[in-house]
């Protein structure tokens, strides 16, 4: 365990800024969307009976994702269309909507895989500055503290589980060619560094028995819990997660819901998340968006969402219960 | 330069790249169903012109007349390599449906290595000189341009991709092939069955194949083990250039790879035409890999 | 079981019919006659007969998840800790290493002049295909191309000696350094490129190059070649042929022992990791943060350097180089090498590349067959063992919190 920390994250500091990062996010994003994380947490939490101490004190109303009027065409397709979104630190959202809504696109476009046609993505850095994402590489979205899970499971299915994990450290580590063939002293000592940090992400996700698995070996709920543990391996700050249940029975649900409930808890993290199963949502969240042919037909907390009739109209009647 | 010489140059590059051009519809059509390059194509073309070769000496020495010799040895290759396409299915790709994609590629650069070696060990290494069976075509003196082989290549090249056109439009068979090609779970579920619509694809294009490789085979007079592997290749070109899995697409880009080889050996050199064909290739599929035909495709994650 | 033969005899007949023409028919132009050749289109419907059944029979055993080759379980047992023996431990390990490299040391003193020549090119090859094994077989990326690299490395101490009298311990770096000038020249326009697509452009690529060295006349000696080529020097001393011969040989074992070293740590490092990711899925990889561009470099770098100098090396050993040396089919043998050793296995490819270049060599029946071997290799190894002769090469962790510190 002696050199073990995975602490890297550079958020310690948090609680020392001045308190006016509220206003500048204002200013920044003219209209946001943002129901403010304060009122959510004056939402009398009755409604979800299982959701134990759901809103931690550690959420700000600092944004770490701020999305806006983002439009994708594909062809004459508008799969998105002047979409607003906003994730503050250490929030829990949801992005909810029928299949075909956009919203696996919506990822797409935040994490640079599709360039987006209009609309700006900023992702707030280390040392909270705004950041432009427009225009920049997959991998340099990851480098700069975003990362994701995706929706068909993109494990790499020959590699071994603690392999995968530590190749989310790669945009962490440095080691070149010569470190390898040389193998010298540094590059030796940070090997050992990643193999020990990616071990101990996969205990967090309850993985460490597979660890010397094959990827591809693993049932399919433990993929979904690896590639979360890959995409930790990254040190994000923004985590997002593609239908992180789909596929799981309902007590790995409930595994996962405490899981990322922990994560986001312990690790300075906010993720934003797609998701079907609308209890889980309802519990996690903080806050929903919820999204039908690439629009946000409504936003808020989850109770207020609901409660939207369009909601209801668009989504949840046709699916769910409530 | 003048122009009876440019007339003579886009001609020749015409009746060459109408060999591409059938050769290529192959690769379209197999690439538009199961989205594999067939890179053993190019071995059924040459198959087809040894068949032919074979066939046509043996009717020759028999005593057979020239016209008859050439329509039942055209009519032999293009059985032959049809069955030889299907074969090569059913032993080499269809195992692999479903496998990782470079693996279905790697088997079929193997199969062309094989089909290649299998001529050479079975007949020869050496050119084989193909029968002249054609008739001398007076008519065509007249006009001045092309020889008779030039004008079969033209007018039977251009039947087949009527009736090609014709086949996938308005028969059945021809209706499902484009289905499968469009959504092939779809097609599935529609209850076409695939490995039927995979079979039809390969025997189509194995006969189309064939029947440029008689007709090249009785343009050039020779024969040999080699020809499919550059010929191949060059309508492979030819499918990317015109976008490949679609079909006007190869027709078009066949010709035009035809007539630009034509141009540059003509007032270049020589010895550039082939280099021009992979450099064409490589530069398509760099700036753009979906034709001057072909339809941008959205990656899928 | 009737079902089967019925199958087999079936299969059989579909061949025989099949293969009837260019089976059966031969010409004879100068005498106008046909020799009909019936016997060989029976003989292969026999063959085809068997090979039907056995095609069949692995693809029920395929079905069930079984070996192909299903040994007897105490046997089977046995041989599996005998193979496991050199690798157990690090002293076995050591044991078994240096007794290969022991035999491979002495061969030169106990073989002939001609069986060394032999070894020179297994030995070459084992190089390119573990070359090759960097970008086939690690990081994905089907190149078919690779022997252009190797052309470039040779006719870079060729010309360079020829025009600048440069000797070969020079030219083995620029020959390198050519290649991977080269393998970049390459990569960077396909970086976008899918896998099928990739293939096409780096086996265009290497006629290209191919037919640029055919007609370059001028420079190159077109299709004539560049002879007179000399032998690797030693400090100045005067070697026979023999000698030199000999000395050729230690210079492509120790490259090969290099290879190895090399390619090993590399597939076990940090970037040896990005490449492996980058064959298994390159979306994911570039959501991982691994910068898709730099890796798919580097990985032809790594790849093609190590094709210029074996050509260097080659061309110093025929002392005679030209154009037909590096044709697509040179390319689709090294391929079919790392496809029969496994892609990514280290040992595994360095069998391949000695089995399929020595056994045409000693089996004189075999040579004939060689190319149509090597293209079956690759379609049934697709289909019945797409991970190659030598699987689960991997590497071991060592997990401070579960085996301890090492470091102390």
């Amino acid at each position: 365990m002696s050199h073990y920390s995975e602490t890297t994250d550079v958020d310690k500091d948090a609680s020392t800024q001045p308190r006016n990062d509220a206003s500048r996010a204002q200013e920044a994003a003219p209209k946001p969307p943002v129901l403010d994380a304060a009122i959510v947490e004056d939402q009398p939490e009755s409604s979800v009976a299982s959701a134990p101490a759901r809103r931690t004190p550690s959420i700000g109303s600092r944004p770490v994702l701020e999305v806006e009027e983002l439009t994708q065409d594909f062809g004459g397709l508008r799969a998105l269309n002047e979409l607003d979104l906003t994730v503050n630190e250490g929030e829990i959202v949801a992005l909810i909507g029928p299949n075909g809504a956009g919203k696996t696109t919506f990822f797409n476009c935040v994490t640079g895989i599709y360039t987006p046609t209009e609309g700006r993505v900023y992702l707030y850095d280390a040392q909270k500055r705004r950041q432009l994402l427009n225009g920049r590489k997959p991998h340099d979205i990851t480098a700069m503290g975003m990362a994701r899970t995706f929706q068909n499971i993109r494990l790499f299915g020959d590699m071994t589980v603690l392999e995968n994990v530590m190749i989310g450290r790669h945009c962490r580590t440095s080691a070149g060619i010569w470190g390898a063939l040389a193998r010298t002293r540094a590059a030796r000592r940070e090997e050992q560094e990643t193999i020990d940090i990616s071990y101990a992400l996969l205990e967090s996700v309850h993985l460490e028995q597979f660890w010397n698995e094959r990827a591809h070996n693993l049932p399919y709920g433990a993929q979904r819990r690896l590639e979360i543990a890959r995409a930790l391996a990254t040190n994000p700050r923004m985590l997002l997660l593609d239908e992180p249940a789909a596929g799981m029975n309902p007590q790995e649900t409930k595994e996962l819901e405490e899981l990322v409930r922990r994560l986001r808890d312990s690790r300075d993290l906010s993720i934003l998340l797609i998701e079907h199963d609308m209890g889980m949502v309802m519990s996690l969240s903080d806050r929903i968006y919820v999204m039908e042919y690439g629009s946000r037909i409504a936003s808020g907390a989850p109770e207020e969402v609901r409660a939207n009739p369009r909601v209801i109209q668009a989504y949840l009647g046709e699916s769910d219960d409530a | 330069m003048d122009f009876q010489y440019f007339i003579e140059l886009f001609f020749g590059g015409l009746t060459r790249g109408s060999i591409y051009a059938l050769i290529a519809l192959g690769y379209t059509l197999v690439y538009g169903i199961i989205e594999l390059i067939n890179f053993a194509h190019g071995e059924i073309y040459m198959l087809g012109a040894f068949t032919a070769l074979l066939i046509a000496g043996v009717l020759g020495i028999m005593g057979f007349p020239a016209g008859g010799i050439l329509v039942v040895a055209a009519l032999a290759a293009v059985v032959w390599s049809a069955a030889y396409g299907y074969t090569l299915e059913k032993v080499a790709y269809k195992p692999l449906r479903g496998a990782p994609r470079l693996s279905p590629l790697i088997s079929a650069i193997g199969m062309s290595i094989f089909l290649q070696n299998y001529v050479l060990l079975a007949q020869t290494s050496d050119y084989v000189p193909f029968p002249r069976l054609l008739p001398e075509m007076e008519f065509l003196d007249a006009i001045g341009v092309m020889g008779p082989s030039d004008f079969l290549i033209l007018v039977t090249s251009t039947l087949a991709m009527i009736a090609l056109s014709l086949f996938i439009r308005f028969t059945r068979m021809g209706k499902a092939m484009r289905a499968t090609a469009q959504n092939r779970k779809m097609a599935l579920l529609l209850g076409i069955n695939a490995d039927r619509i995979i079979s039809l694809t390969f025997i189509v294009g194995s006969a189309l194949a064939a029947l440029g490789g008689v007709l090249i085979a009785s343009h050039m007079g020779q024969v040999n083990f080699g020809i499919g592997f550059l010929a191949g290749l060059k309508a492979f070109t030819a499918a990317v250039l015109g976008g490949i899995g679609s079909i006007p697409g190869a027709m078009v880009g066949g010709l035009v790879l035809g007539i630009a080889e034509s141009l540059t050996t003509g007032y270049l050199s020589g010895n550039y035409e082939d280099s021009l064909a992979f450099g064409l290739l490589i530069l398509i599929l760099i700036f753009r890999p979906d034709g001057i035909l072909g339809k941008a495709k959205v990656q899928k994650v | 079981m009737i079902n089967y033969l019925g199958k087999a005899l079936l299969a059989s007949c579909w061949f025989m019919l099949l293969t009837l023409p260019v089976m059966g028919i031969r010409l004879n132009t100068v005498d106008q006659t046909v020799e009909w050749q019936f016997d060989r289109v029976l003989m292969l419907g026999a063959a085809i007969f068997f090979l039907s059944m056995l095609w069949n029979w692995c693809f029920r055993r395929k079905a069930r998840g079984l070996p192909l080759l299903g040994l007897p379980a105490a046997l089977g047992k046995g041989l599996g800790e005998l193979f496991r023996l050199p690798t157990r431990n690090a002293r076995t390990r050591a044991v078994s290493l240096g007794a290969v490299l022991l035999i491979m040391l002495l061969m030169p003193h106990v073989s002939s002049f001609y069986q060394t020549n032999i070894m020179i090119s297994a030995l070459l090859y084992v190089m390119l295909a573990l070359g090759l094994n960097i970008a086939v077989g690690i990081a994905g990326q089907l190149v078919l191309g690779y022997v252009a690299f190797y052309a470039v490395g040779a006719y870079s101490y060729a010309l360079l000696n020829q025009a600048f009298g440069l000797g070969f311990w020079t030219c083995l770096p620029v020959g390198g350094f050519m290649a991977v000038l080269f393998g970049l020249a390459l990569g960077f326009p396909v970086l976008r490129l899918r896998g099928d697509y990739l293939a096409i452009v780096t086996l265009g690529f290497g006629e290209i190059v191919r037919l640029t060295l055919l007609n370059w006349a001028s420079l190159t000696g077109g299709s004539g070649g560049i002879k007179d080529i000399p032998a690797p020097g030693f400090f100045g001393m005067q070697m026979d042929i023999d000698v030199s011969t000999m000395f050729v040989y230690y210079i492509v074992l120790a490259a090969v022992v290099v290879t190895i070293v090399v390619i090993s740590r590399l597939k076990n490092s940090r970037v040896g990791l990005a490449l492996q990711a980058l064959r298994e899925d390159e979306i994911a990889c570039e959501a991982m943060g691994i910068n898709l561009a730099r890796v798919k470099l580097s990985a032809f770098a790594l790849s093609s350097c190590w094709a210029g100098f074996a050509g260097v090396i080659f061309a110093a050993k025929t002392s005679f180089i030209n154009p037909a040396s590096f044709t697509f089919m040179e390319s689709a043998m090294i391929l079919s090498m790392v496809v029969l050793g496994g892609m990514g296995s280290i040992v595994g490819v360095v069998i391949a590349a000695m089995i399929l270049i020595l056994a045409p060599e000693y089996l004189r029946a075999f040579s004939e067959y060689r190319m149509l071997i090597f293209g079956a290799i690759m379609v049934v190894m697709m289909i019945f063992r797409p991970q190659g002769l030598v699987t689960g090469e991997r590497r071991r962790y060592r997990i401070t919190k579960l085996h301890g510190d090492a470091a102390q």
